[in-house]
């Protein structure tokens, strides 16, 4: 392997295609309303996003947000293979998670936009999503350290037997931090049921994950190192990612411990809302762009029977939603004063003295 | 009634509060099978099993997160970080995870877990394995800090932190782990938040923390046999802090004097003084003092540590100097 930056400059690493696209996985054995609800899903995950995309532009959400546009059939592979009562630990790129996890998209909307029906009444923000109702146990926003936290879920799934398995996103860039690799060897050690998924998606902020790592798969090639075996899947494959979600946690469900799954794909947009994503290669964008999820699932469906027209008919009903959701958040009140001041502790407020 | 170290107390609190809730689990390094390093875990694994009591890899961060995480999900974590200057490896998990989730997720989630610590100076182990940092624990929103001086207190706040809906660091001061003292029989529950006078005295108010209090004692022992009256009060708890026994303290006496086992810049006892000046200003007849450590890392050197470290002869001068002038 070539060493990276010390070899080329920056912005001059190689480009990585997708995968041809083939009607290969069609066989893939996912029953037809499975694959619907996999499809309905994506669609709400991306129809959010660009009008969370389009609220940022007309400067109704504030601060920073990160999207994950062409990321989608990792989230809702994940999120259709999870038991109600599993945990999901993401990163500030999590509103699809919070999603696949049956939030309603008004409170995370509205969360976005800073107003009191947001998810966490304003204080949290589009990085931080959580609703612990839903088993969305946090969306966190310092590299690696989620990693350790979904840990301590899956111990305390296995300590009271309930059964329960932690699942944990995260980017190929965090796999270069220390967290990543204290939380893989604890994970093993303990046999804890977690399953860790590595969204690889090419680069870390702006720079190519290839030029800043010793290996050439940043998550699979490390899985040895920990006792795991390395997996490595299209993630831009919905039904691919939903089979391998089954497995990773039927596998921790059964006490076999945990799993780390390297998912390649592909975010459309630069890394955060102020990023162009000029850094990366206008071929490799526009053919991962072309070996869109939603694309490539829309079109298996089609060849399985489903009409275009049902099809549309899901995205109208999702539009809907998302009509209503941005009705809904823009019309909340903003947080009361007050409300800045509650929850520090356990008793509600913010007092350290008497 | 019978006389326990300091360092069996820790055990014996931790142990009162497994028997009681089984949602109470301990992990660290080495405090299984070895008992500790400090050997304050002693005795555990043998009553509760492996189970409730784990040895861990050396990974603070992840021994940190696993706390949080397990106490986020119905858990009552406590978690060893061996040595408090080992925090610097693992204060994301600490600053950023632990004190802030409640608040983001606007009360969502609750973290009844303990960090208990091997803190502070004064064993020659030189600047990696010898800080005293509940200043920077103090000074994070959503982070309780005590510091108990006795093995009594030991029993009793550790039972109050675990039992709290809210994360707690708990500093072990090193230097005391060998002392012993008096613990009645039958359980104990302290309350954090909450000073204790140790001395009353009439002429001058002295606070202290961990280590620092028999110190004080001492000082003030012998200020006594110079006809000054120092009042000694074990602050125990920094945060939540029991402003209102030290400002009725600072009533009475007049005069406030801080020891504590850290750099002057923004010790806790920063925070008291502005507290006094501004609530309590035309009570005091004349400056707070504060005895601190020098603004260096510890010295290993016996000789140099004991030169740089508050004492019972250097808080005893510095009051009386004050109030003679
Ligand atoms: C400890 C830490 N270092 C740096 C950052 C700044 N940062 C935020 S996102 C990011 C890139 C992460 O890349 P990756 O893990 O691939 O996730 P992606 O954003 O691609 O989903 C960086 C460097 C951070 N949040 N935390
Ligand atoms: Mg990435």
């Amino acid at each position: 392997m070539k060493l990276p930056l010390s070899e080329h400059r920056y912005g001059e690493h190689g480009v990585v295609l997708p995968p041809e696209r083939s009607d290969a996985n069609d066989a893939l054995d996912v029953d037809l309303d499975r694959r619907r609800q996999l499809y309905r899903s994506m669609r709400e995950m991306r129809t959010f996003e660009k009008r969370a995309y389009d609220l940022f532009m007309k400067q109704l959400v504030k601060g920073t947000s990160h999207l994950s546009l062409g990321m989608e059939a990792i989230a809702a592979g994940f999120g259709a293979a999870m038991r109600e009562d599993d945990y999901t630990f993401a990163t500030y790129r999590g509103h699809a998670h919070t999603l696949a996890r049956g939030v309603p998209m008004t409170p995370v909307l509205a969360e976005l936009l800073g107003r009191a029906n947001g998810l966490m009444g304003g204080k949290g923000g589009s990085m931080h999503l959580t609703s612990v109702e839903h088993g969305m146990m946090g969306s966190y926003a310092i590299i690696g350290a989620h990693l350790t936290i979904a840990n301590g879920a899956a111990w305390s799934a296995q300590y009271r037997g309930s059964g329960q398995v932690a699942v944990c996103f995260f980017g190929d860039g965090t796999t270069n931090i220390g967290a990543f690799h204290e939380a893989l060897n604890y994970a093993a050690v303990y046999r804890l049921p977690v399953v860790f998924v590595c969204e690889n998606n090419l680069y870390m902020e702006y720079t190519s994950i290839h030029d800043i790592t010793a290996v050439p798969h940043p998550a699979a090639d490390r899985a040895p190192a920990y006792g795991l075996e390395s997996i490595v899947i299209d993630g831009n494959d919905a039904d691919e990612v939903h089979l391998a979600a089954v497995t990773a946690l039927d596998r921790a469900r059964s006490g076999q411990g945990p799993s780390l799954v390297e998912a390649l794909t592909y975010r459309h947009g630069g890394h955060s809302r102020a990023d162009p994503g000029k850094y990366r290669p206008s071929e490799e964008v526009e053919a991962w762009k072309a070996y869109d999820p939603l694309t490539v699932y829309r079109e298996r469906l089609v060849r399985l029977g489903v009409s275009e027209d049902e099809l549309d008919a899901i995205d109208a009903s999702v539009l809907a939603l998302v009509d209503a959701a941005t009705e809904g958040a823009i019309a909340g009140e903003l947080p009361s004063p007050e409300s800045a001041f509650t929850d520090v502790w356990a008793d509600g407020g913010w007092s350290w003295r008497n | 009634m019978a006389q326990l170290s300091y360092r069996d107390a820790v055990a014996r609190g931790i142990a009162q509060e497994m028997r009681r809730d089984e949602r109470v689990v301990v992990v660290g390094e080495d405090i299984a099978g070895a008992g500790g390093v400090f050997k304050t875990t002693v005795g555990l694994l043998d009553e509760f099993g492996p189970k409730r009591v784990l040895d861990t890899p050396i990974s603070e961060q992840a021994i940190l997160g696993a706390a949080m995480g397990a106490a986020m999900t119905g858990l009552r974590p406590v978690a060893e970080i061996m040595f408090s200057d080992f925090f610097a490896v693992c204060w994301d998990i600490v600053v950023n995870q632990i004190a802030k989730t409640r608040y983001m997720t606007d009360g969502q989630v609750s973290l009844p877990l303990v960090i208990k610590t091997g803190n502070g100076g004064g064993l020659r182990f030189g600047a990696q394995h010898s800080q005293s940092i509940e200043n920077w624990a103090m000074a994070v929103p959503g982070l309780k800090v005590v510091t108990p001086s006795t093995a009594e207190d030991v029993v009793g706040l550790m039972a109050a932190a675990i039992r709290d809906e809210d994360p707690v660091i708990f500093c072990e001061h090193k230097g005391l782990y060998a002392s012993k003292g008096e613990v009645p029989d039958g359980e104990i529950v302290d309350s954090l938040g909450t000073a204790k006078i140790r001395r009353p005295g009439r002429d001058a108010t002295i606070l202290a923390l961990g280590m620092m209090v028999p110190r004080a004692l001492a000082a003030a022992e012998d200020l006594a046999t110079r006809g000054i009256d120092a009042e000694v009060i074990d602050v125990r708890s920094l945060v939540p802090l029991d402003t209102r026994t030290i400002l009725g303290s600072v009533a009475r006496t007049g005069r406030l004097f801080t020891v504590e086992e850290n750099p002057q810049l923004l010790g806790w006892g920063a925070e008291i003084a502005s507290i006094v000046a501004d609530e309590a200003f035309w009570d005091l007849d004349g400056p707070v003092q504060r005895i601190t450590t020098p603004h260096i890392p510890l010295p290993s050197a016996d000789s140099l540590e004991d030169l740089v470290m508050p004492s019972a002869e250097s808080v005893a001068s510095t009051v009386e100097k004050a109030l003679q002038s």
